[in-house]
């Protein structure tokens, strides 16, 4: 089985990204993990270029959302509501809406926010939006407030509660791929 | 001069004829109509599967069911938005399905007991309507059920809304299910 894992932030020090990996290390060992790196690739969406071939950073998230048995989204929250460029990101791997490769894929959402909540509200806006795509959100929440305290220096969880969410979290992903990995090897 | 005076007056059917009865599936459909923002929202399953059961003693038994895939809507990525999760979930739940427990017949109407399948949440419904006159074409008897029953989507787990501008929920949770079958001897 193999988790995609997108962080909806392109900085360099994230906290999404480390939350990502921090999730990482909470999963089963059986579980392949990939960070998508390519977001800030992705070009404009214009209907104009939805056609095939897709533009190469496309291919590539469209490529490995496929490649993927379920997705673990980590979202900051800028002005009450999910990044730009992930948003553009899902509007291109959403299309064409009948045979997208989000369609049914599992899909955990997670924040972190240097602010007191976590990005509660962009992470609600970012499942709205991959329930709008067809994906399978799952019914899971990691509001990870005053994110800059929470992990050492090797991106580790500094207290045991956060890593046993994020194990939680990571249970309830592998759960939901199940049937689709058990579809796939039949 | 009036020819009706010359046919001969028949009564109503106060039981259904007996014998087993199988839905003609280029006649017949499930449809549903839901209030959708300033209007009516309509669509249909087809094609369906259904029998009817008839015994001497009048005792009857109706099953059908229809491939959620079969949802007849006026675009396209409309009927993939209602076969996602957040909708019918066609992967997971693949089908809605209906068994009668009680068939009461009363001349031209008729009242149906039965539990409804829809997304895996199976409930009690009571459906009401009319039966045809039984009829030959071709050697072979048909005769027309039309059945309505409302339903709250919310129950099987159909929770889809958005807010309209001002506040209102834009889909009802109440739905009108119909059912038109053309049923023939099996």
């Amino acid at each position: 089985m193999k988790i995609l894992a997108i962080p909806g932030s392109l900085r360099r020090d994230s906290l999404n990204r480390r939350l990502l990996l921090a999730a990482a290390e909470s999963l089963p060992p059986d579980v392949e993990f990939e960070l998508f790196e390519g977001l800030r690739a992705v070009p404009p969406y214009d209907e104009d270029d939805d056609r095939e071939p897709a533009p190469p950073a496309v291919a590539r998230l469209r490529g490995a959302i496929a490649g993927a048995d379920a997705l673990l989204v980590a979202t900051p929250e800028y002005n009450s509501s999910i990044p730009g460029q992930l948003k553009n990101a899902l509007d291109w791997a959403s299309r064409p809406l009948a045979s997208s490769v989000l369609r049914n894929k599992p899909v955990a959402v997670i924040g972190a926010s240097t602010g007191a909540f976590g990005a509660v509200w962009s992470q609600a806006e970012l499942r709205k939006v991959f329930a709008a795509t067809g994906a399978r959100v799952l019914e899971v929440e990691l509001a990870v407030g005053h994110a800059a305290e929470r992990f050492d220096e090797h991106t580790r969880p500094r207290e045991e509660s956060l890593r046993e969410q994020l194990e939680e979290v990571g249970a309830a992903l592998v759960a939901a791929a199940q049937p689709r990995v058990a579809l796939a090897a039949a | 001069m009036s020819t009706t005076l010359d046919t001969p007056h028949v009564d109503a059917p106060q039981t259904l004829p007996v014998g087993a009865w199988t839905v003609d599936p280029v006649h017949s459909q499930v449809g549903f109509a839901v209030a959708y923002h300033v209007g009516t929202f309509r669509g249909s399953f087809a094609p369906v599967t259904a029998t009817l059961e008839v015994g001497e003693d009048g005792e009857a038994k109706l099953t059908g069911s229809a491939a959620v895939s079969g949802v007849k809507v006026q675009d396209e990525n409309l009927s993939a938005h209602l076969q996602s999760p957040e909708f019918f979930d066609a992967e997971r739940t693949p089908d809605i399905s209906f068994v009668s427990t009680a068939i009461r017949p009363s001349g031209e109407e008729l009242e149906i007991e039965g539990e409804l399948t829809i997304k895996g949440a199976t409930l009690p419904v009571t459906a009401r309507g009319r039966v045809g006159e039984q009829q030959r074409y071709m050697e072979r008897p048909y005769f027309g059920l039309e059945l309505q029953a409302m339903i709250e989507r919310s129950r099987f787990g159909l929770n889809w809304n958005n807010p309209l501008p001002n506040g209102d929920p834009a889909l009802a949770n109440e739905v009108t299910v119909t059912a038109e079958l053309f049923l023939t001897r099996a």
